[in-house]
């Protein structure tokens, strides 16, 4: 997901809970949001912070992938489109980086940390986009898939997170229709571009399936994360609904899932497919995958060369300060 | 390393006639700033007519300790309220 993996910082199964680390898990049991001046164990605000931060992150980094089309949008409304549609994920980003901030860590910490590699972001956007129904299938997938994620964590325990989630959740429809209707376009156009939209889906089908993460079934950071109510449903689950939901809408289509094994099954009510390759996911993870070096290169680049600017605006806004504090 | 601009909360007024509601924080330079930035990270869908940014360290807020003493007293008056006054049916609405 836009947060995989992430590490809990929970007790080891069996430790004892405290009186107050007790006190805590019943109020979240109770459905009761936690909020930034409550008690809170040092390790949910550990982990949140290692979650929401990452997915500010992928946020962030997401812009990049989709931003190399803005240029060369076959359309000026397609351009407007993708405009607003980027735009609103550096929203996303920010919603999230103040609600990770609420948690006592800056913003530029969380910068400096993405940068020097001891924070992580989604796997996906390091994959490159090669053509313009890429931009198709990352709205219709990638969204779609962050989608999935983010409903329901509109009920995670942390009010900010909770309430990030809900201002995002509002604006993804779009960017998953925007998507889709890209690729109806594609599909029902000449053979040149049906073939496009298929090979569009053809490479982003397995990285798309990689976001939930691996099968956490067994993990005890899942299962910390999900009794603190910080992540809500196992990766395999929201698989499995991604799977559901985005097979009819390729037949829709008229493009082939790639995946041969893909059948449904009737009595699970759902399909069966075939898993990502879990060593790519990993390599890709591990910073081996097309394009990380040049995402956070992209992010190094942004930062050092706004450094003037944040530092001009901080200078004339102390000036403007001492003017006023003279004047009275 | 630069200093970090510092964080303001966002507080929109969603129609006229409503109140303004916090709708959440972010960071810049100066008063101004914070403005132009709340219209584009918090009304790009014509969610507000007007934005107030205020300095976060500049907020007061009661500590959650402090959440019994303040707000149980309310508990035991509910004479405050309409429904605890029972007016016979044939006095008609009141
Ligand atoms: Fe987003
Ligand atoms: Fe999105």
């Amino acid at each position: 997901m836009y947060a995989q993996m992430v590490k809990s910082e929970g007790k080891r199964p069996g430790e004892a809970l405290s009186p107050e680390e007790q006190a805590f898990q019943d109020r979240i049991d109770a459905g009761e949001r936690i909020e930034p001046r409550d008690w809170m164990p040092e390790g949910y605000r550990k982990t949140l912070i290692r979650q929401i931060g990452q997915h500010a992150h992928s946020e962030i980094v997401g812009q990049l992938p989709e931003g190399n089309w803005i240029t060369r949008a076959p359309t000026l409304e397609r351009k407007a489109i993708l405009l607003a549609k980027v735009q609103d994920e550096a929203g996303h980003g920010l919603y999230l980086y103040s609600a990770a901030e609420t948690l006592g860590e800056s913003r530029d910490e969380m910068t400096q940390k993405l940068l020097d590699g001891r924070m992580k972001y989604s796997s996906i956007f390091n994959y490159p986009t090669l053509t313009w129904a890429d931009i198709g299938a990352i709205g219709w997938l990638v969204d779609g898939a962050a989608i999935m994620n983010q409903v329901p964590l509109q009920r995670t325990s942390y009010g900010p997170y909770a309430r990030a989630m809900v201002r995002i959740c509002k604006e993804e429809s779009f960017h998953q229709r925007q998507g889709y209707h890209i690729m109806m376009k594609m599909a029902r156009g000449t053979d040149a571009q049906r073939e496009m939209a298929q090979d569009a889906l053809n490479r982003f089908w397995y990285p798309s399936l990689m976001m939930f993460g691996p099968s956490d079934k067994e993990s005890v950071h899942s299962a910390q994360n999900m009794a603190w109510k910080i992540k809500i449903n196992t990766n395999d689950e929201l698989r499995q609904k991604f799977v559901d939901q985005t097979v009819p809408q390729a037949e829709f289509l008229g493009l082939t899932v790639p995946d041969e094994t893909l059948c449904w099954n009737e009595e699970k009510g759902g399909y069966d497919f075939a898993e990502p390759d879990w060593n790519e996911f990993f390599e890709v993870l591990k910073g081996n995958g097309p394009c990380n070096a040049e995402r956070i290169g992209a992010r190094q680049k942004a930062w050092d060369d706004g450094a003037w600017f944040r530092d001009g605006l901080s200078a004339y806004a102390d000036k403007q300060q001492a003017r006023r504090m003279a004047a009275e | 390393m630069s200093q970090e601009w510092p964080l303001w909360e966002i507080f929109i007024r969603g129609q006229h006639g409503m109140s303004h509601r916090h709708v959440g924080s972010l960071h810049a330079p100066d008063a101004e700033m914070a403005i132009r930035n709340a219209r584009d990270v918090y009304t790009r869908r014509k969610e507000g007519v007007s934005i107030w940014a205020v300095r976060s360290t500049d907020i007061a807020a009661s500590s959650p300790s402090e959440k019994g003493p303040l707000f149980d007293p309310a508990d035991s008056k509910v004479y405050r309220h309409p429904t605890f006054y029972d007016i016979p049916d044939d006095v008609g609405h009141m």
